[in-house]
């Protein structure tokens, strides 16, 4: 059981394209994730509905509309291509924008689960000790939102890492391109090589396991804490 | 007395909402010194019409504005951070994930600079929660919750303090725990005190001037004295009415654990506290506790027994077997609540000088 060097390529392209879309999805996340949270209008429903649908959508659908309105010949194409940007589909570029909308929900969720759990008491505490909306954001709503982004770091991040369809449609297989470890352990298979293709599994299954515990262990920690202090 | 320019403005006209029947409507001015109580059933807006003055209601149409400086006018309103307030809430409403002393730094660090209330270390001192302060408000009970709750309101040096209900979350024995606490900020601010409250002994209490509230009305206002001392109000006809009684100490005995104050060449006497000869203070004096005869009883048990002129009569329409009688002793004001059948045994009217008996008097402060 060891790791081809085409192997550990896999697992660097991937970590790499999980850390930066857990990154970028995290500062998209926070100004969706605090309008839905606390609006009151109408659009907050089908909002909520778009954010949620790459849960229920087979990603293969995501990753063919992503395709097609990336490409050379869809609007956001040709659009980048007059401002002298290579197109999206078959680059890393594509894969972090399709893993992206793909962990979308997996990010927003806890998050906004997170801002609504706070209630408008501390806000308006803070309000009442002049703290304007900037500054109770952050020094209130952000810090008391932690565990949610806790959760919603692990969870986008773990989500990337195991995304499949998506990668094949808008990524393809280029090495230390698009070549992440769920490809990678799909070309093993179709050559037979499942040894190769063990490894590979295992230590996804490993990875998974860790990361989920933690997460659960620590999120129970959390509502422990949280009752204790829920009349305050 | 207020002048017009140096008080509380509050004008506010709520449009009836939709789903409910409830409006606010209220024209105050409000003392700008002192302890004001915002007394009322529960539903009667008073919450409501203090969270208009903090700006934390944005739907409220109206006019509110502080010695002059406008906060709200029909065309603009300033949001609740850029209004020299300070609130107390009715659960202590404490930042769960900062410490008692961060909770307070948050309010020192935002606070008015040009104002100054009070210290951070007479705060400490004077609301006692120097050993909690590297507690988070979790490992607190209630009572300490809602002290350095009251604490953070202070340091941020407001130019008006609103509390909202601060006792009612608290059982009884943690109400009497924090109430010195209150009314030493009451006597030591000098800023003025907007005091929601339904609980008419922590009204008596603490306020000095008292507006009462119904269905988003006012009902009744006035200085406490007089309020409390007047004829059909819903003071009066409370089951605990009361007036409100001061004087200077002028008398006292340790021994019998009793003071006595004067009232117009008439003496009080009251359980001793930690009062002094020559300090002002100021007793509560129970309608039910208060006797009439018309002639003096040497032989009675009673201490306290005060020739005074009976004022006017009330019935209340809703239980007619009892009747109010206001007194003056001098101009100072006393109900007495006697039944129906006894003033007219008595044949009790206006004009005439009886014998108040009062069987009991607790010391305010």
């Amino acid at each position: 059981m060891f790791l081809s060097s085409a192997d550990l390529d896999a697992i660097v392209l991937t970590l790499k394209l999980a850390s930066v879309v857990t990154v970028l999805l995290i500062l998209i996340s926070t100004p969706i994730a605090w309008w839905l949270a606390r609006t009151q209008s109408w659009l907050k429903g089908p909002v909520n509905a778009i954010v949620a649908m790459p849960l229920v959508l087979p990603p293969t659908v995501l990753g063919f509309y992503l395709l097609i309105f990336l490409g050379p010949q869809g609007a956001m194409g040709q659009a980048l291509s007059k401002l002298g940007i290579d197109p999206l589909p078959f680059s890393f570029n594509g894969l972090v924008v399709a893993s992206m909308l793909y962990s979308l929900p997996f990010v927003v969720q806890p998050i906004q689960n997170a801002f609504a759990a706070i209630g408008k008491l501390p806000l308006e505490a803070a309000a009442t000790l002049r703290s304007s909306p900037w500054d109770r954001f952050l020094h209130v709503a952000l810090p008391l939102a932690k565990p949610g982004y806790v959760s919603a770091a692990v969870l986008g991040f773990a989500h990337t890492v195991g995304e499949f369809g998506v990668v094949l449609m808008i990524g393809g297989n280029i090495p230390n391109e698009t070549r992440v470890i769920s490809v990678q352990i799909y070309d093993h298979v179709e050559a037979l090589d499942y040894s190769q293709a063990h490894t590979l599994s295992l230590l996804m299954i490993a990875f998974a396991f860790v990361v989920l515990a933690c997460l659960y262990s620590v999120q129970k920690r959390q509502k422990n804490s949280a009752a204790a202090s829920s009349f305050l | 007395m207020n002048t017009p320019n140096k008080s509380l403005q509050v004008r506010l006209s709520q449009q009836h909402l939709k789903q409910s029947t409830f409006s606010l409507e209220v024209d105050l001015t409000l003392p700008n010194r002192g302890v004001t109580a915002l007394f009322g059933p529960s539903g009667s807006g008073k919450t409501t019409l203090l969270r208009c003055i903090a700006g934390l209601e944005t739907q409220q149409q109206g006019d509110i504005s502080l010695n002059e400086v406008v906060w709200q006018s029909p065309t603009h309103s300033l949001p609740a951070h850029k209004r020299p307030i300070g609130y107390v809430f009715q659960e202590a409403n404490l930042f769960p994930h900062l410490t008692s002393e961060e909770n307070l730094q948050f309010a020192v660090k935002r606070a008015d600079t040009e104002q100054s209330v009070i210290t951070y270390e007479d705060v400490v001192s004077l609301l006692n929660i120097a050993a909690i302060l590297p507690q988070y408000p979790h490992q607190l009970s209630g009572g300490e919750r809602q002290r350095v709750a009251m604490a953070r309101a202070l340091l941020v040096q407001p130019r008006l303090l609103l509390m909202d209900e601060p006792l009612s979350a608290l059982d009884d024995g943690l109400k009497q725990e924090i109430l010195p606490y209150l009314e030493q900020i009451c006597q030591r601010a000098q800023i003025p005190i907007i005091y929601v409250s339904h609980a008419l002994d922590e009204v008596i209490r603490l306020a000095d001037y008292i507006v009462v509230l119904e269905k988003g009305r006012v009902i009744e206002q006035g200085e406490k004295y007089t309020l409390l001392g007047r004829l059909g109000t819903s003071f009066s006809r409370h089951q605990d009415a009361s007036v409100v009684v001061s004087g200077t100490v002028t008398q006292q005995a340790a021994q019998w654990g009793l003071s006595w104050l004067t009232l117009n060449d008439q003496t009080i006497a009251f359980k001793q506290g930690k009062e002094q000869i020559g300090d002002l203070v100021s007793v509560r004096i129970q309608s039910r506790d208060v006797s009439l005869s018309l002639s003096k009883q040497d032989d009675s048990s009673i201490l306290n027994r005060l020739t005074a002129t009976i004022d006017d009569m009330d019935n209340d329409p809703k239980d007619t077997s009892m009747v109010m009688v206001r007194l003056l002793v001098g101009d100072t004001p006393i109900l007495a609540r006697i039944t129906a059948l006894s003033a007219h045994n008595l044949a009790l009217h206006k004009g005439q000088t009886v014998i108040a008996q009062i069987k009991s008097v607790a010391l305010l402060r």
